[in-house]
């Protein structure tokens, strides 16, 4: 089951991973003189403010991707890049501390997945989605605007049904819907075989601060902030043009939560005068915690969050590296649920394994949530390898990557083991509860780079 | 605020020929020039703009840097790290599609040049 020459591909979704798809996917055929056609079925413009061109995301493009990114020859133009992040700051109870990367370069792009929050001014913005869309335009894709509300297996196609009664039928469907549409859950009912990502609800929503008060108080840093509040995982403020946004993730995140983390002195301190401005722009949307199963069947292979991606980071990476898994199977092996199978799910279960690794890792972070004297502890060896220049940066590197999403979780799992890493986390532990040690007594202060003022 | 990598003036050195590294760069906005030195005398390699890489080599030998690359006007610059680069080439080996395209650019572009000068010769 190959595609060959005039095959005809539906990708259903224009977020990352659909346009990412058809973008490697008319790449590749180029370059091995594959003559073949990808509708992408997408009714969101990307051109609208607020929820009419937004996908619902906290909009960070870690590390990684940025690399491999320019590596594929893609660069992110300042237009998409609203702001270029080169630290995390943590905040805790008991102080906090910027972790800096050594180069002071930056490498994480802090983007709109449209062109702003709802009622902004006219801004000089490109949606990261629609300039990933224009890319897959360029090399040939064409774009329906329209809703696809059912997908029917035939002898030998797919065929996409959309609301307005058109239908077609293709040689290859891709969904690329991700969690929040309801295609996945009628595909569910429907289908009998197929189960769509287990889901739970976060929170975003965006403050108009303006450049110059983000400047001063946030700078190229994003906050985040490790509070002992339950049901939360990840907490963080991501600076952007004129706004801030605050995505919250955890299990099942409710207004309870919500005014119980803004009731934190430690958010509070991060506004002007300690006062939390009201927010122009605010949704629940759901990710995905758990895969699609399966991810894949003959003429038929679900990317990005619809299928499987990382557990509540790199969720844009995520979309990345399965749909050119996707796009490179459909080529070079085939589309039937055998080569799919073969070459397409191996990511998806390194994927899920490596989040099996990352749900132990969040629940050691719940239970640092919970111990003050081991926040004392990560504080002060982090602000003691900040002040540091040639020395390994422990725990720094542990939390840049488990902030940012850099690394695999396995691979952070397995740095925590190090000796090296345990003997000075120990060390720390001991030292910053002493009594009359800086930190042993109250709260720590940020004054710069791992500086901590008391 | 927007834009990412590190900004660069003009007449800025990245690395210098003979220095160690363990990452590539990828220009995001400006222009570098790759320059051999020999016998105190420099000798201009080539140009490179907005999405041209270099510093490859360090990627795949442990050998030191072979130019030196200095900025013309100002310029901004993303590094690759190799730990970053290599791990998306185990995972996918395409990643390294379009580094081999440029490495094969600039052999043929070396092989004319070597060419032209033994002719002179």
């Amino acid at each position: 089951m190959t595609l060959g020459d005039g095959a005809r591909i539906a990708v259903i979704g224009a977020g990352p991973a659909g346009s990412m798809f058809s973008y490697f996917f008319l790449s590749m055929a180029e370059t091995i003189g594959l003559d073949v056609a990808i509708d992408i079925f997408e009714p969101r413009r990307f051109c609208h403010r607020g929820p009419a061109g937004c996908n619902h995301c906290g909009g960070i493009v870690s590390e990684s991707l940025v690399q491999r990114l320019a590596t594929e020859g893609i660069r992110l133009p300042d237009c998409v890049v609203q702001r270029g992040i080169e630290s995390y700051t943590l905040h805790m109870d008991v102080g906090d501390v910027e972790i800096a990367t050594p180069l002071m370069e930056k490498r994480i792009a802090a983007i709109y997945r449209g062109i702003g929050p709802r009622s902004s001014e006219p801004l000089e913005t490109h949606s990261f989605d629609g300039y990933l869309l224009d890319l897959a335009t360029q090399k040939g894709a064409r774009v329906i605007p329209r809703l696809v509300t059912g997908l029917r297996r035939e002898e030998d196609s797919m065929r996409v049904q959309c609301a307005d009664q058109f239908t077609d039928s293709y040689e290859l469907a891709v969904v690329a819907t991700g969690v929040n549409s309801r295609l996945t859950e009628m595909l569910e009912r429907e289908s009998g075989e197929f189960a769509r990502p287990d889901r739970t609800k976060t929170f975003i929503c965006e403050f108009h601060l303006g450049r110059k008060v983000i400047r001063e108080t946030f700078g190229p840093s994003m906050h985040v902030f490790l509070l002992d509040i339950p049901r939360l995982e990840f907490a963080a403020l991501i600076p952007k043009g004129d706004y801030v946004t605050l995505c919250l993730l955890g299990d099942d995140i409710d207004e309870a939560l919500i005014d119980k983390f803004f009731s934190a002195r430690e958010v509070r301190e991060r506004f002007p005068d300690g006062v939390i401005p009201g927010h122009v722009c605010h949704c629940y949307p759901r990710i995905n915690i758990r895969s699609a199963s399966p991810v894949c069947g003959d003429r038929l292979v679900f990317i990005g969050d619809s299928g499987t991606t990382r557990l509540f980071k790199d969720g844009i990476g995520a979309a990345y590296r399965t749909s050119k898994a996707a796009a490179k199977t459909a080529i070079f092996h085939g589309v039937s649920a055998e080569d799919f199978g073969n070459h397409y799910a191996p990511l998806c279960r390194r994927i899920n394994n490596d989040n099996r690794v990352g749900k132990l890792v969040f629940r050691f972070a719940t239970l640092v949530q919970k111990a003050r004297f081991a926040r004392r502890g990560i504080l002060a060896m982090t602000a003691h390898e900040q002040r540091q220049t040639d020395s390994p940066r422990r725990m720094s590197g542990v939390l840049w990557d488990l902030f940012s999403g850099s690394a695999s979780y396995t691979d952070v799992f397995l740095r925590t083991l190090h000796p090296a890493y345990l003997g000075a986390l120990l060390w720390n532990l001991v030292a910053a509860n002493l009594p009359g040690s800086p930190s042993g007594n109250g709260r720590a202060e940020k004054g710069g780079h791992g500086h901590v003022r008391h | 605020m927007a834009g990412l990598g590190k900004n660069y003036k003009a007449g800025e050195v990245i690395f210098r020929q003979g220095d160690t590294g363990n990452c590539m760069f990828v220009i995001q906005d400006g222009e570098v020039e790759a320059i051999a030195e020999s016998d105190g005398r420099e000798f201009r390699l080539r140009t490179m703009g907005r999405n041209d890489f270099f510093g490859e080599m360090a990627l795949f030998e442990e050998e030191t840097r072979t130019a030196t690359i200095r900025t013309t006007k100002p310029t901004r610059i993303l590094s690759i790290d190799k730990k970053n680069f290599l791990g998306g080439i185990y995972e996918d080996p395409s990643l390294a599609f379009r580094l081999v395209q440029t490495m094969s650019h600039r052999i043929r572009d070396l092989t004319e040049r070597l060419a032209r000068y033994e002719q002179q010769k």
